[in-house]
């Protein structure tokens, strides 16, 4: 008996419902022995990650960074790989982004220079969990170990890198020199004023569009088809002739580039030059994006905006409530990772009782077992 | 999974139930017992009575209901409604730990063994008394050996259980429910794993226990072996007693007829043998695993249009790797494949993968011998997996797939091959294993193949649909289809082969045409027996 005999709304919305709303119950009785209220800390959070325009913004743009480290794991998941890795390779797609505009940004005008710096990003988050997949296809190295191995490669490369390389002279902060006006990105408040001085911007169209694309190509295209074959059952994938080692490693690509792309956001969206550690968990972020939005692309969706709402309402509310500490976001989304991931279907065996209560004759076609 | 449960090592706890039943009252009695799964009633109004010291067979197609009625007597489920009269009284049966206490001991059809245990530590699993091992460890050794005597059980309990047979293994499981002080014991499908040599021994053993008393419940689906052994005959039909008789009074054609509802023919109709041009020219094959191990020693092997050829062996003896080579699933270490007069394209390559897309597309299709390991994505629909395998030719002109060609096609495939239920969005892990059977043979027919590699066609699939499968083959080599064919069961090679080839530690043999079908010379050539 598994999750797989409630109904799909069941396992698509209740029962992240429920695991969502118990990772918030501990949070507020964490918050309720801190000394403050959980009710004016949730309306607080509420009000500046999602009321206020310009709170909503920000919400939005720390999403839309998400969907892509999102999609990297669910993509990867789905060919039954956990890539625990787009850390690293958003780090290091964000060293690709950095290396094109360094060269074109003064001689480039932005429509070429923004897509360049998307291909860089694309490119190095590609390339960095090549390696990875290529091991796992053809020696069997375990794709948890190896991604994880290379996070922190990735992390004391891109230090070296960063110090030795690219901080312009004289100066003391870990970051690249500034780039070039023409390489941020559009913002969304050139359309909509209301949103404010806000960083969001095109990359969140840019996420829908990422979105409806794996959605497409994962359900929808014969690639899909076997690489869930693949992520299911890779014996009987390769009974029907389905090139396994190739899938691993094209999959892995696929996950790369998404993460790196992530990076595109981050950089170009917002700080405009690379800083050290700029991903800043956003790939741990994306695994629990995955495992919560279960590799669907609302569920992706929703449970980015969620998680960009809890940093943006965390900020404040940290402000606010001196108590709380701004780490409270920390706790919180590992609370939701605990509850969504780890202890996924708590709630289903009570879930399954009750629907079956209500229903004790449902039609499924099941033949006698 | 159950939790292992065992009664007090002190008092055998069962002695104590059968001492409070009556005498001559039944080991067992179910009395109206229905239960529901959904809207599937897999148990209808089931009563019968079990006599206690018999053998006691119940016998029913796949998914009529015996392994739920017996799940309901060991605690796994409960009822819906209807008693349990256990040696005489009412009993309610929640969990498998009352069904140990009340005797009644289940034998699995997957073995319940911690392979790197000795048998000794097997039976004492659950059951270790005091903190110390050593002295119950002595005591219970001795038990098992009295018990092995008393039984004829050829079991040595200080062997290591995987370095025991299967039918060793079968064995130890049967020890470890007596030295449970089992008085009833349920044995399900006992025999779909064993030899024919190992099932003699296993029903010699049965004999025994029935003449010190003991009551044994047999779940089958094979007829020849309830007219065998059994005493009494239950027959059951999509949930419910359809004949409950004395074994002596029927006879294998009524209880087939009882069991599918319908009498099946004994001859299925084919057309005379007239094979045709080559089709498969298998030459000098070998194959040797990572370990040195020699799976398959110089098979050569012919096959032409319009013939079955039937590999008979026992279980294990290199027919699936041979299987798995011909499909492009495995690379032979050495060896030359001819079809339709071409070298197959593997020659030089280091792994398989991709090869069996490559070898679908000369005009092979394959039924492999485990459906839901190889053959099937048990999460996708049925209608994902009548593709499966063709995957790629399904799209239109974007280079997705053509859901409403897919959908189409899939619809003709339920339909002629009769897939109930009729639902193309169904898990296909949801269909019954003859219904999943089905699906996989229709697939593999739609793509109009030259050459048919067949692995255990039949393996847990209802006899009704054993007949419709084996004709639907038999349709294929009569329209010239080349089939290779491997089969554990003697009965379906008689049936449909041309011509038997028999394989034994990964080597032919011997061959021989189907009117000279012998199980003797068959039997001797599967032990390795060689002839010219």
């Amino acid at each position: 008996m598994t999750k797989t005999d409630l109904p799909r709304w069941a396992t698509g919305f209740v029962l992240p419902l429920l695991n969502l709303l118990s990772a918030l119950l501990v949070a507020a009785l964490v918050i309720r022995l801190l000394g403050e209220s959980p009710i004016e800390s949730l309306t607080i959070l509420v009000n500046s990650a999602i009321v206020n325009p310009e709170g909503l913004a920000y919400t939005l743009f720390y999403a839309s960074t998400f969907v892509f480290t999102g999609l990297a794991v669910s993509v990867a998941m789905q060919a039954g790989l956990f890539n625990i890795g787009a850390e690293g390779q958003m780090y290091v797609g964000g060293l690709g982004l950095t290396i094109a505009m360094l060269a074109f940004d003064a001689h480039l005008p932005g429509w070429l220079l923004i897509p360049a710096g998307m291909l860089g990003a694309a490119l190095f988050g590609a390339l960095w969990a090549f390696l990875p997949g290529w091991l796992q296809a053809k020696r069997g190295s375990h794709v948890v170990v190896t991604t994880i191995m290379f996070n922190f490669i990735a992390a004391s490369l891109m230090n070296f890198i960063i110090v030795k390389y690219l901080i312009p002279e004289g100066q003391q902060n870990p970051a690249s020199r500034v780039f070039a006006d023409g390489a941020a990105l559009p913002l969304l408040s050139t359309w909509f004023p209301q949103l404010g001085d806000t960083p969001l911007n095109i990359a969140l169209p840019l996420a829908v569009v990422a979105l409806a694309a794996y959605g497409i190509l994962v359900w929808r295209s014969s690639w899909g088809y076997r690489l869930r074959a693949t992520g299911l059952n890779a014996r009987a994938a390769h009974y029907a002739g389905v090139r396994i080692s190739r899938t691993i490693v094209v999959t892995m690509l696929i996950s790369g580039a998404l993460a790196g792309f992530a990076a595109v956001n981050s950089v170009l969206g917002s700080t405009h030059y690379l800083s050290l550690n700029f991903p800043a968990g956003a790939g741990f972020v994306g695994i629990a994006i995955a495992l919560m939005g279960r590799q669907h692309p609302v569920g992706i969706f929703l449970s980015s905006v969620l998680f960009g709402a809890l940093i943006q309402g965390g900020f404040d509310l940290s402000l606010e409530k001196p108590n709380i500490p701004q780490e409270t976001f920390i706790f919180i989304q590992g609370l939701i990772i605990l509850f969504c991931g780890a202890m996924e279907n708590l709630y289903a065996p009570a879930l399954r009782r009750l629907l079956g209560a209500a229903r004790p004759r449902h039609a499924t076609t099941k033949e006698p077992a | 999974m159950q939790p292992v449960a065992t009664p007090p090592a002190s008092q055998p706890s069962a002695v104590r139930a059968s001492a409070a039943g009556h005498a001559d009252a039944p080991a067992v009695e179910f009395r109206r017992i229905s239960k529901a799964f959904g809207a599937v009633q897999a148990n209808a109004d089931v009563s019968f009575a079990i006599r206690a010291g018999t053998i006691h067979g119940v016998i029913g197609e796949n998914g009529a209901g015996k392994s739920t009625l017996m799940s309901i007597l060991y605690g796994y489920y409960q009822a819906d409604s209807g008693d349990l009269v256990i040696k005489g009284q009412p009993r309610t049966i929640r969990t498998s730990m009352d069904a140990m206490r009340l005797g009644i001991g289940m034998v699995h059809q997957h073995f319940m063994l911690v392979d790197t245990m000795t048998v000794l530590d097997n039976v004492m699993l659950g059951n270790e008394g005091a903190f110390r091992l050593a002295p119950r460890r002595a005591a219970v050794l001795q038990e098992l050996r009295d018990i092995c005597a008393r039984y004829r059980l050829d079991v040595d309990p200080l062997a290591l259980v995987h370095d025991l047979s299967v039918g060793a293994q079968q064995r130890v499981e049967i020890l470890k429910q007596i030295h449970r002080s089992a008085d009833i014991l349920i044995l399900d499908e006992p025999t779909a794993v064993l030899t024919a040599q190992e099932t003699a021994s296993l029903f010699e053993i049965l004999r025994l226990f029935k003449a010190q008393g003991k009551t044994i419940i047999l779940i089958t689906h094979k007829l020849q072996e309830i007219m065998d052994i059994t005493d009494d005959v239950t027959v059951m039909r999509a949930g419910r007693v359809v004949g409950a008789v004395r074994t002596q009074d029927t006879s294998r054609e009524q209880l087939a007829t009882m069991m599918v509802g319908r009498p099946l023919q004994s001859e299925l109709p084919r057309a005379p043998y007239a094979p045709g041009a080559e089709v498969l020219k298998v030459s000098g094959l070998n194959l040797t695993d990572a370990n040195g191990v020699r799976l398959l020693s110089d098979i050569d092997l012919t096959l032409r249009a319009g013939e079955i050829v039937a590999i008979a062996g026992v279980s294990g003896n290199g027919q699936s790797e041979l299987l798995e080579i011909l499909s492009g699933m495995r690379l032979p270490t050495s060896g030359q494949l001819d079809f339709l007069g071409r070298a197959l394209p593997f020659a030089g390559r280091a792994h398989a993968d991709g090869l069996p897309a490559a070898f679908r597309k000369l005009g092979m299709a394959h039924v492999p011998e485990d459906r839901l390991r190889d053959g099937v994505i048990k999460d996708f629909s049925v209608m994902q997996n009548t593709v499966f395998g063709y995957q790629d030719g399904m799209t239109n002109r974007w280079g997705l797939l053509d859901l409403r060609a897919i959908a189409r096609r899939c619809a003709g495939l339920l339909q002629a091959f009769d897939v109930r239920p009729n639902n193309p969005d169904l898990r296909i892990g949801l269909l019954s294993g003859g219904n999943q059977q089905k699906v996989v043979i229709a697939r593999e027919v739609a793509a109009a193949p030259k050459l048919m590699l067949v692995g255990q066609p039949t393996r847990g699939v209802d006899i009704g649909t054993i007949e419709s499968i084996h004709t639907e083959l038999l349709r294929l080599r009569d329209e010239g289809v080349a089939i290779l064919l491997s089969s554990v069961e003697l009965e379906e090679v008689r049936a449909l082969a041309d011509r038997i080839v028999v394989m034994s530690g990964g080597r032919i043999t011997g061959e021989l045409p189907v009117d000279e079908f012998d199980t003797t010379r068959i039997g001797l050539l599967m032990g390795g027996m060689h002839t010219s």
